[in-house]
């Protein structure tokens, strides 16, 4: 670990400090409908929106006509995109003719995977893709499915802060406003900020350039195997060419982090030089990651009066965050012991560590940076490749997911998952001092820690449930690369993060099989829409109940003793849930690794 | 519900036409007109010839050019299909892939081998690789080409690039560019 690793990391969590209470701020302003300066242009799109899809914006919804709404839009959404996928051969900007997204499991698992904010990838997108399905079906998701998530947290603060109502807002209303005015503004100044670094927009066919120098590469056979001749010698090719992907990468680059999407315009994702080229474009993404789960912590504030509540629960995420990075940065400069005669050390000439699936740009401090922040939020975009990471720097984003993302968190969902912890956190604080638990003036009753129980339970469920099933049988296992421990964790990181909507991998696992495509569409959407329909019901159950002014008993939730609590509980939970995976896994695989023993 | 279901299917068609369509359209105009080098990818042409682009790796691997970092994208450096190796840190395929790059560099160079020259980048076309991997391969190159190492080292200084604003990411060489300024700067290579 070096002075500068951590300098960046620090100026990385002082950004996020920053925008939080001018995001917090415009965040309200949008969803209570005030005046913004964005109006006059917005304004009259806005009208036209309602106009044409027949909403009437000054209807109020109850939680289940909310639910429903959200459901039957993501739904028809899911639908329009498998069939855009399918169709792509038929539709427009397509320069490198790319056919159908086969097979359909693929393209099944593809639509569920955007539509729940997972944007987990069985694909590469410059071999699959078209951009037409890139702009109008995959970004286009990473609009709406971050608007949905925003929107859900926005109904659930409505549900805190209203008293004795029986609604929460009109889904369609939040979901165009929240696209309109926070969304769209900050991804046209962001895609060109991101152009200005090299990070590619256009609409030209792959380009071919001459090598420098040819090279000589193993020939490939038409069954994608290596080609040897009769002595068993692998047969080589000589490669005067290159050919370079294209796309209109910025304006996909920008949703997808701002928007905490993760999916990646190429498969390497935002490793890959045109999508982060420089330092500076890297941390632009990096913060952008957090700037709406930030601001969401300061808009639970403003929203429910108790602008200190924001504040502590910021600072447990912040807390968390730290932690993380702490261990990954750690692990990873480090380096792996088991790569005998090469210098790992951080140097003025290169920063060493574990630099398998790193570039040189971002080195350890950035990419151990990265891996946690987008496990912190749902994003799930990379910039290295967490299957190469060391044991424990591995961990650190499995760990992070298997907390509920609820570290500034995916758009929304990390706010409406952390708002499930604080109950619960109320709820045994109430416990402990033989009171009944109350929430900002609202008492916590059975039926709203019993919906936070089901929201906590269906997460393990998945995961657990799922990764037993596939590492014993070989529809399962035949698809691991790495063999050891390590191929549990690939299948363990793979369910969680579906079933978190996170989207990154430990991509060796091979997952485009039917298997796999199918389970994890399940799990995707499980851990999406059956997550959210009971969040629903206490933000529903929750708007109802009277204003309980507080008292002496009262467990306060602005001190940093809840800050602690919070954090208590978001560990413990997680904790004991999944320490005996992963003590099977990415544990005990860093003990053999410092025993010197490999796979 | 009817109702509701009549407006998903107008919404997802209204907003896709707006998100989906006119938002990338807009961007990809301005972008082109603003910076139009940059948002089409920054390619180098070399006396009427495309020959890459400045931020896409490619694969070197002759004894009096600077190599790059191994590739598992394609075949090696195929910039149409980015990957990473995907190898944990315990599989022995990375350990022998390593062990065996280890073994041809330190032919050249008795010193240890610094990390980022044996190990695969994760787009698979890293245009970079460490001053401390510049410096390592130095002796190599003045000897093929037959030049001084000190020349040599002030030609990789030039392509060095520092920390951004003096303290982001970490300082890089862009191994294309430096290839390129060889061949111009020492033409002349040994007969052979």
């Amino acid at each position: 670990m070096t002075a500068n690793g951590w300098c960046q990391i620090f100026l990385f969590l002082a950004l996020v400090l920053l925008v939080t209470k001018p995001m917090g701020i415009f965040i309200t302003r949008v969803f209570n409908r005030e005046k913004t300066f964005l109006d006059p242009v917005l304004g009259p799109i806005e009208r036209l929106l309602y106009r044409v899809t027949g909403v009437d914006a000054d209807h109020e919804m109850g939680w289940k006509e909310y639910a429903v709404s959200m459901l039957l839009f993501s739904l028809v959404s899911m639908i329009a995109l498998y069939l855009m996928e399918r169709l792509q051969g038929f539709l427009p900007f397509n320069p490198q003719k790319l056919g159908a997204v086969n097979p359909s499991a693929l393209a099944f698992n593809t639509a569920a995977s955007f539509t729940t904010n997972t944007n987990w990838q069985n694909y590469g997108g410059e071999t699959r893709m078209s951009y037409f399905t890139q702009m109008a079906g995959l970004a286009y998701h990473n609009f709406m499915s971050a608007a949905v998530g925003i929107v859900l947290a926005i109904a659930f603060i409505r549900g805190v802060a209203r008293r004795q109502v029986q609604t929460i807002g009109n889904f369609w209303v939040d979901l165009v406003r929240c696209n309109l005015w926070i969304l769209l503004p900050m991804c046209i100044v962001g895609a060109l900020v991101l152009v200005s670094q090299g990070v590619i927009q256009n609409l030209k066919p792959y380009d071919t350039v001459k090598l420098i120098e040819p090279m000589q590469v193993p020939k490939v056979g038409p069954d994608g195997k290596p080609v040897v001749d009769a002595q068993g010698k692998q047969v080589m090719d000589t490669v005067t060419t290159q050919t370079i992907a294209q796309g209109p990468v910025a304006s996909q680059e920008i949703i997808k982090e701002l928007g905490t999407n993760g999916g990646g315009f190429f498969n390497a994702n935002s490793a890959h030089p045109f999508e982060n080229p420089t330092p500076l474009s890297n941390l632009i993404e990096l913060v952008a990651i957090f700037t709406i789960g930030g601001g969401l912590t300061y808009t639970l504030g403003r929203m429910t009066g108790s602008q200190r509540h924001g504040w502590a629960v910021w600072a447990a995420m912040a807390t968390l965050f730290l932690v993380g990075v702490t261990v990954a940065y750690w692990a990873e400069a480090r380096g792996n012991p088991l790569l005998a005669g090469t210098d790992q050390r951080a140097t003025a000439l290169q920063p060493g560590g574990n630099m398998e699936g790193k570039e040189v740009r971002f080195g350890i401090a950035n990419t151990a940076l990265w891996a946690t922040v987008t496990t912190d939020a749902s994003c799930g975009a990379i910039n290295g490749w967490h299957d190469s990471f060391t044991p424990l720097g591995g961990m650190v984003p499995l760990v992070n997911i298997m907390l509920g993302e609820i570290m500034f968190g995916g758009v929304g969902a990390g706010m409406y998952g952390m708002l499930i912890f604080i109950v619960l956190a109320v709820f045994i604080a109430g416990l402990m001092v033989g009171r009944t638990p109350e929430y900002l003036g609202k008492k916590i009753e059975a039926y709203d820690v019993k919906m936070a129980m089901l929201f906590a339970l269906i997460f393990p469920l998945l995961i657990l449930g799922f990764t037993a099933i596939s590492s014993v049988k070989t529809f399962g296992t035949s698809s691991i690369l790495n063999s050891g421990p390590h191929g549990l964790s690939e299948i363990i990181y793979s369910f969680t993060s579906q079933a978190g909507n996170n989207g990154s991998a430990f991509a060796g696992l091979a997952t485009n099989t039917t298997w796999y495509n199918t389970a994890g569409g399940i799990t995707m959407l499980a851990g999406r829409f059956l997550m959210i329909i009971p969040t629903l019901a206490i933000a529903g159950n929750l708007a109802g109940k009277k204003y309980v002014p507080p008292s002496l008993g009262t467990f306060p939730v602005t001190t940093p003793l809840f800050t602690v609590l919070l954090i208590g509980v978001i560990l413990i939970v997680g904790a004991l849930t999944f320490f005996p995976a992963m003590s099977l896994g990415p544990i005990l695989e860093h003990l053999l690794m410092l025993a010197g023993k490999s796979f | 519900m009817k109702k509701n279901l009549i407006t998903s299917v107008l919404m997802t068609l209204a907003t896709t036409i707006l998100l989906g369509v006119i938002y990338p359209l807009v961007v990809t105009g301005l972008a082109q007109l603003l910076f139009h080098h940059k948002a089409n990818g920054q390619l180098i042409s070399k006396s009427g010839r495309v020959v890459g682009s400045r931020i896409i790796g490619q694969g070197f691997s002759g004894p009096d050019y600077f190599h790059s970092r191994p590739s598992a994208a394609g075949n090696g450096y195929d910039a149409a299909n980015s990957a990473g190796s995907n190898l944990g840190p315990t599989n022995q395929k990375l350990i022998a892939r390593v062990h065996q790059d280890v073994t041809t560099l330190r032919a050249d160079n008795r010193k240890p081998v610094p990390i980022d020259l044996v190990t695969t980048s994760a787009s698979g076309f890293d245009p970079h690789i460490t001053p401390a991997a510049a410096e390592f391969q130095t002796s190599r190159i003045a000897k093929e080409r037959g030049i001084g190492v000190d020349q040599l080292r002030a030609l990789v200084a030039q392509h060095t690039e520092g920390r951004q604003f003096g303290f982001l990411g970490e300082p890089r060489v862009n191994v294309l560019e430096l290839n390129l300024a060889l061949d111009v700067q020492f033409q002349t290579k040994p007969s052979r």
